[in-house]
């Protein structure tokens, strides 16, 4: 994946762009795995009494109901903040 | 690691890094501080999991605590074997056990709290990846909504 020699700065700009969009896939994938040890980190507080043997069903359910109800609890809060905003009553 | 250290390809003399060498290391860097980060969460969270408060109980929860093995100890006699799983198994066989043999109450003790945290990182490990999981099918979900 040389560069082309040539000093062309369109070539450069295209490369440079790509590289951006890269890096913003990379970003992306970062957030969604940081997002994921929050939610792990929350919800093992909530669905693990105590360190079994095995990760039962239950367990299962109870981490992804976790991870559902947080997703939503985030939702409310910002849609209503935002509301709360607009409404003009935060001064 | 593959990327450091590799030379940069330039074009002449202006030298630039090609895209891939540069791809990589950010890999590298993300997977990096990811993986840092899983290990401070499993380990805060194993930590409270496996050493609970002295004077707790050793039953089924496995948690390691200094004041039960005292009893275990004295109740197994000379002979005590801890069974959890087929992969880490702590025997411990004396002739004769006395109540202060420090050594083996040590040796106990070390062996119960390794094995609670090697089952607590399992644990932690499936729990991160159900919950990963169920966040990439609700995105979707969110997704396809819009």
């Amino acid at each position: 994946m040389a560069f082309d020699q040539s000093s062309a700065s369109a070539s450069e700009n295209a490369e440079a762009s790509e590289l951006q969009m890269m890096i913003a896939v990379e970003q992306q994938k970062a957030q969604f795995e940081a997002q994921v040890h929050t939610f792990t980190d929350v919800c093992w507080d909530k669905c693990m009494d105590k360190p079994s043997s095995k990760l039962n069903s239950r367990t299962d359910t109870c981490l992804a109901s976790c991870v559902e109800r947080f997703i939503d609890t985030t939702l409310t809060i910002t849609n209503r903040f935002t509301h709360m905003v607009q409404k003009g009553g935060m001064h | 690691m593959d990327g450091f250290g590799s030379d940069f390809s330039s074009g002449a003399g202006s030298g630039k890094m090609d895209t891939g060498t540069i791809m990589e290391q950010v890999k590298v860097q993300i997977a990096v501080a990811n993986a840092q980060e899983l290990l401070q969460r499993m380990t805060d969270k194993c930590f409270k999991k496996c050493i609970g408060k002295p004077g707790g109980t050793l039953d089924n929860s496995e948690q390691v605590t200094v004041m039960p093995v005292y009893f275990i100890c004295r109740l197994m006699g000379w002979y005590m074997k801890c069974n959890f799983k087929p992969q880490i198994r702590c025997t411990f066989e004396h002739a004769n056990v006395m109540l202060w043999d420090w050594v083996m109450l040590t040796d106990i003790f070390v062996c119960l709290l390794q094995k609670c945290i090697a089952m607590c990182m399992d644990r932690y490990m499936d729990a991160w990846n159900t919950v990963s999981r169920a966040y990439n099918s609700r995105l979707q979900r969110e997704r396809a909504r819009i």
